[in-house]
């Protein structure tokens, strides 16, 4: 009886999921679409007589862009991590004066528009040349995850006995050592959830990309696909082929890592 | 999800930074007497990158936008760097606009309804996935798709499923009989279109939260409340709701403060427009700035000032509300 039940309860469970996620067939199913059929009316379901031209046009003239977007996320990623798991160490284990405040402005800067900020970078690459550079936009793009980083960190290390740092300093180990050798191996968790999620939020971007690296020689993919849909506003079944291979990182995100992405967002992340 | 508990319980032990653990070795003590100077300087070193960036990449960005905001900066002030200083005269000029009005009451709109929609979806969806049935953990990995992807590719989907000739949405209509709605073109419409697609884009961080919420309520209580002949709607208004006040109060002010600062889908569905239909005042700092060939950076910097002050008021209300719940 039960059994039944909770088999009911999986049918409805797959109902929503496929409303949910109906947006997402129709990318897919688009991208498989011929030209011709493109406006068909009552628009084909399922992509019968599937094409691939959609993808050819994708890998013919996005694939730099794509090459970009991997760099950018790669370098934030980097940044990131740097700037925020010493940071972390030191709010969570050094008794560091100023912790508390120094919290607070970490997510105060949480609350900053998008928009704001990328005016004030703006303002100031343009002086210093770092407007439509790779390093500028990986900066820029660094911004959205420092905060949410330390945080993370922070609240990870807490909970790491003071005995592991304690038994180090006996064994002779400095502060650094400690933190690299001892503290770093066990917040290897923390490390991949704020990686996964630096990665992403570059990845995604667009307010950063449409305003600091509109007319570079490296645009990322966003950007790409932002300026294909201006240019080819027909072309549906190649904007969509472009969006679900802009898809392809949080597709695998999602299969190797969905405990990491569940833990990242209920610990405070918010996407920008 | 193995990483969950862990998270949510350790960031509590040591939060005030004091060492809890009453086992004082021989060597802690001496380590504590000789180097309680050191100790900071360490600390100061580590924390030392942080700052500097805070500073850099922080500081100096809202700064320079404050000054943006004072002066009279043209395209060509900019490279020059001799804009003229105006003080609020770029303030006025944005609250005298006759889009000022209308940016403000769509940015209500946009933020409530996508907040109320989303919450409420979210709210039912978590305690639908409450139960145990088979799928449980996949169909929710699933939901969390929505979120995950680039912005501009939900955008541009939205935009050709809405579409006024060939659109998915339409045809699905005509199936029932209604005639073609220009979700994306029409005055009246545009706002709520773009509603519908962030409503879209919310519910997986509404459904996660809430049902890590709802991870946390003894499972003992419902158990007591079947004992005492309580139905499903009961125990929903009884005990879920009551106890899951805290976290949905956090979820809506988080909620609060990132839509009031979305940028992205309404700019790539609509631009904002037709006219100011769907302008928000953040759209409208964006548009200002970098939306037309003619950038006007002081008064989108004038505006982006404005969007801050707002978010800030919600955000020093998060966190009186999470100070609270923590104690």
């Amino acid at each position: 009886m039960s059994h039944r039940r909770s088999w009911w309860k999986t049918g409805i469970g797959l109902v929503l999921t496929a409303v949910m996620l109906f947006p997402v067939y129709w990318m897919i199913n688009v991208s498989f679409t011929k030209t011709s059929d493109l406006r068909d009316s009552p628009p084909n379901l399922f992509p019968f007589a599937p094409t691939l031209d959609g993808y050819t046009a994708v890998l013919s003239q996005q694939l730099p862009y794509l090459g970009t977007s991997l760099l950018i996320g790669l370098g934030t990623v980097l940044v990131t991590l740097v700037i925020s798991a010493p940071a972390g160490y030191a709010l969570a284990k050094l008794r560091l004066r100023g912790a508390a405040p120094l919290t607070f402005i970490l997510l105060v800067a949480q609350m900053i528009p998008g928009v704001v900020m990328a005016m004030g970078f703006y303002a100031i690459y343009l002086n210093s040349g770092l407007l439509n550079t790779v390093g500028g936009l990986i900066l820029a793009d660094s911004t959205i995850a420092v905060p949410f980083g330390v945080l993370l960190f922070t609240a990870f290390m807490s909970g790491i006995p003071n005995e592991l740092i304690q038994a180090a300093t006996v064994d002779g180990a400095g502060p650094w050592r400690t933190f690299r050798s001892i503290i770093l191996p066990v917040s290897r968790n923390s490390a991949i959830t704020v990686s996964l999620f630096a990665f992403l939020w570059a990845w995604s971007d667009f307010i950063f990309a449409s305003t600091l690296s509109r007319s570079g020689q490296f645009l990322p993919i966003t950007l790409g696909i932002y300026k294909y849909i201006g240019n080819n506003t027909s072309q549906w079944n190649a904007i969509m082929a472009t969006a679900v291979v802009a898809s392809i990182p949080a597709a695998i995100l999602l299969i190797v890592a969905q405990r990491y992405v569940a833990a990242g967002v209920t610990a405070g992340a918010v996407k920008d | 999800m193995t990483t969950l508990p862990v998270r949510v319980g350790a960031a509590r032990p040591d939060a005030g930074g004091a060492v809890g653990t009453p086992a004082p070795l021989p060597p802690k003590q001496r380590s504590r007497r000789t180097s309680f100077g050191t100790n900071q300087w360490v600390a100061l070193a580590f924390v030392a990158p942080l700052i500097a960036y805070l500073v850099i990449f922080y500081a100096f960005p809202l700064y320079r936008n404050i000054e943006l905001s004072l002066h009279d900066y043209t395209p060509r002030a900019f490279v020059q760097g001799n804009a003229a200083f105006v003080g609020i005269e770029n303030y006025v000029a944005v609250f005298g606009s006759k889009t000022f009005p209308k940016a403000l009451a769509n940015t209500a709109l946009f933020t409530i309804v996508s907040i109320a929609f989303q919450f409420g979806i979210g709210l039912i969806l978590a305690v639908f996935f409450r139960n145990n049935f088979r799928l449980n953990g996949v169909l929710r990995g699933l939901f969390l798709v929505p979120w995950l992807l680039p912005l501009i590719v939900s955008a541009s989907t939205w935009s050709s499923m809405m579409n006024s000739d060939n659109g998915v949405i339409n045809s699905a209509l005509a199936v029932i009989g209604v005639a073609p709605v220009n979700w994306l073109t029409s005055p009246d419409l545009v706002l709520a279109s773009v509603i519908i697609a962030n409503i879209w884009l919310g519910i997986p961080f509404n459904l996660v939260v809430l049902y890590s919420g709802l991870q946390n309520i003894p499972e003992d209580l419902y158990e007591a409340a079947s004992l005492d002949g309580a139905n499903a709607w009961q125990k929903f208004w009884r005990i879920t709701f009551p106890l899951l006040r805290p976290v949905s109060l956090i979820t809506i002010l988080l909620g609060l403060i990132y839509t009031l600062k979305v940028v992205d889908i309404i700019w790539i569905m609509t631009a904002g427009g037709p006219g100011d239909s769907s302008t928000t005042l953040a759209t409208w700092s964006y548009r200002e700035a970098f939306g037309t060939g003619n950038p006007d950076f002081s008064p989108a910097a004038a505006v982006g000032n404005v969007l801050i002050l707002i978010a800030l008021i919600f955000g020093f209300i998060y966190l009186r509300i999470q100070n609270r719940t923590e104690k």
